[in-house]
């Protein structure tokens, strides 16, 4: 998966669509997920990520992946 | 070179002019040595009570006095001042100070301005046939004339529809009592004819933009608004990235020769993703600033265009740069205002 090209986002989790000037403000979780893709992970290496920097079961980080990635293509973030 | 603007439309309210930022940006050019000279309607404009904007500033005749007194002033102001350039703001003086240009530019004073042709092909009552001559996307249209023609051209449409009128305000209406009720509101304060404007959802953006006349474009910067004011005015914005903004504006100049600051209306459509124009406005926006402080002043390119200079048009401008507007009071003390008031300068 890979990110829009006009997508910036800062280390603080602030990301800024610069075709349309919308702005999003991503939560611990969220700013995660978005530099893994950013560093180009597929999910299952996301999942593994997100279990080992974050105290949660498989279950749950697939699920965060799964919910975040939706919302990132319902934004239309994602080429 | 030292040089005398004279630049109108110094109201700097919720529903402001361009003539403050036109003068902001003007001042902050590195070649700018001179004095800036601002012309108001009213005595209550806020950009004559604010400093460092103007040197001094003259009271002009409303437009619907005349170009006769229009000039008369000018005349009297430029014998006191000595007027290098003059940058009118507002759409509604624009016809009148094209029309006295000739006139102005044997004074001496010389000006950057459309020509009549541009104003007229770009109206709101014949965007619709702009956009099929160029084939360029405008939401569907129908010009009023009367009651009779509301009754059926509303019927041919699909709710909501907005209301406009031929220069100011725009009415997003749902049922067809709210279409009659602004269509007599409108019609009350501007007149016809009324325009019947098919109702797209999608985000809004604008183009700030200069044409030389001869289909070139000197600058381009889009914005997209972040707050809109309930008089529909931007209160934030940001400048964007979007090559599909600009082309369009590119576009427009070329095709009709644009000459002068235009401000691009462009609507990009959620149901298909296209870009609609919605308004063509035949002078430099009130956000215009931003366009200074992204890297591209175009203010200061129209001053030079009006003093015959050749101008290379600006590539690129920096993205991300916001602008928020800000309110705040300004003191000043009864004298002042009486100075205005008795004598009509500043």
């Amino acid at each position: 998966m890979k990110l829009q090209k006009y997508l910036a986002v800062s280390e603080s989790g602030f990301a800024f669509l610069s075709n349309t000037g919308d702005t999003f403000i991503l939560n611990n979780t969220a700013n995660f997920i978005i530099h893994q893709i950013q560093q180009g992970h597929d999910e299952e290496t996301i999942v593994e990520n997100l279990m080992e920097n974050y105290d949660v079961d498989k279950i749950t980080a697939e699920k965060d992946v799964n919910d975040f990635i939706s919302q990132i293509k319902h934004f239309d973030l994602v080429e | 070179m030292k040089i005398k603007i004279a630049v109108s439309g110094l109201n700097n309210t919720d529903n402001p002019a361009p003539g403050v930022p036109v003068i902001r940006a003007i001042k902050n050019h590195p070649d700018f040595e001179g004095e800036i000279i601002g012309l108001h309607y009213d005595n209550l404009e806020p950009g004559i009570y604010m400093e460092d904007i103007k040197s001094r500033s003259y009271l002009i005749p409303y437009p619907s006095e005349g170009v006769d007194n229009l000039l008369n002033r000018l005349t009297q102001i430029h014998e006191k001042e000595k007027i290098d350039v003059i940058i009118p703001t507002l759409d509604s003086e624009l016809y009148g100070f094209i029309k006295i240009s000739d006139k102005l530019n044997e004074m001496g004073i010389k000006t950057f301005l459309p020509t009549y042709p541009n104003l007229e092909v770009r109206s709101k009552d014949k965007l619709w046939e702009f956009g099929k001559k160029y084939n360029i996307n405008v939401p569907k249209t129908e010009i009023i004339n009367s009651l009779q023609e509301l009754n059926s051209s509303a019927k041919k449409m699909k709710y909501p529809i907005v209301v406009k009128g031929l220069f100011y305000e725009a009415h997003v209406c749902h049922t067809f009592d709210q279409v009659e009720v602004n269509y007599y509101s409108i019609l009350n304060k501007w007149g016809l004819p009324i325009i019947l404007q098919e109702y797209l959802v999608g985000d809004e953006y604008n183009v700030a933009a200069i044409g030389d006349g001869d289909g070139n474009t000197i600058g381009a910067v889009a914005m997209r608004k972040l707050y809109i004011t309930d008089k529909g005015k931007g209160w934030a914005g940001v400048t964007i990235d979007d090559n599909n903004l600009i082309n369009l504006t590119h576009d427009i100049i070329r095709n009709i020769k644009w000459r002068s600051g235009l401000e691009v209306e462009i609507l990009k459509r959620n149901e298909d993703g296209k870009y609609y124009l919605l308004e063509i406005n035949s002078r430099l926006p009130a956000w215009v600033y931003l366009t200074q402080q992204a890297g591209q002043n175009l203010p200061y390119a129209l001053v030079e265009l009006a003093l015959g200079k050749p101008v290379k048009p600006f590539e690129g401008y920096e993205i991300g740069k916001m602008f928020v507007r800000c309110s705040y009071d300004l003191i000043t003390d009864i004298k002042t205002f009486e100075k205005l008031s008795i004598f009509g300068e500043l």
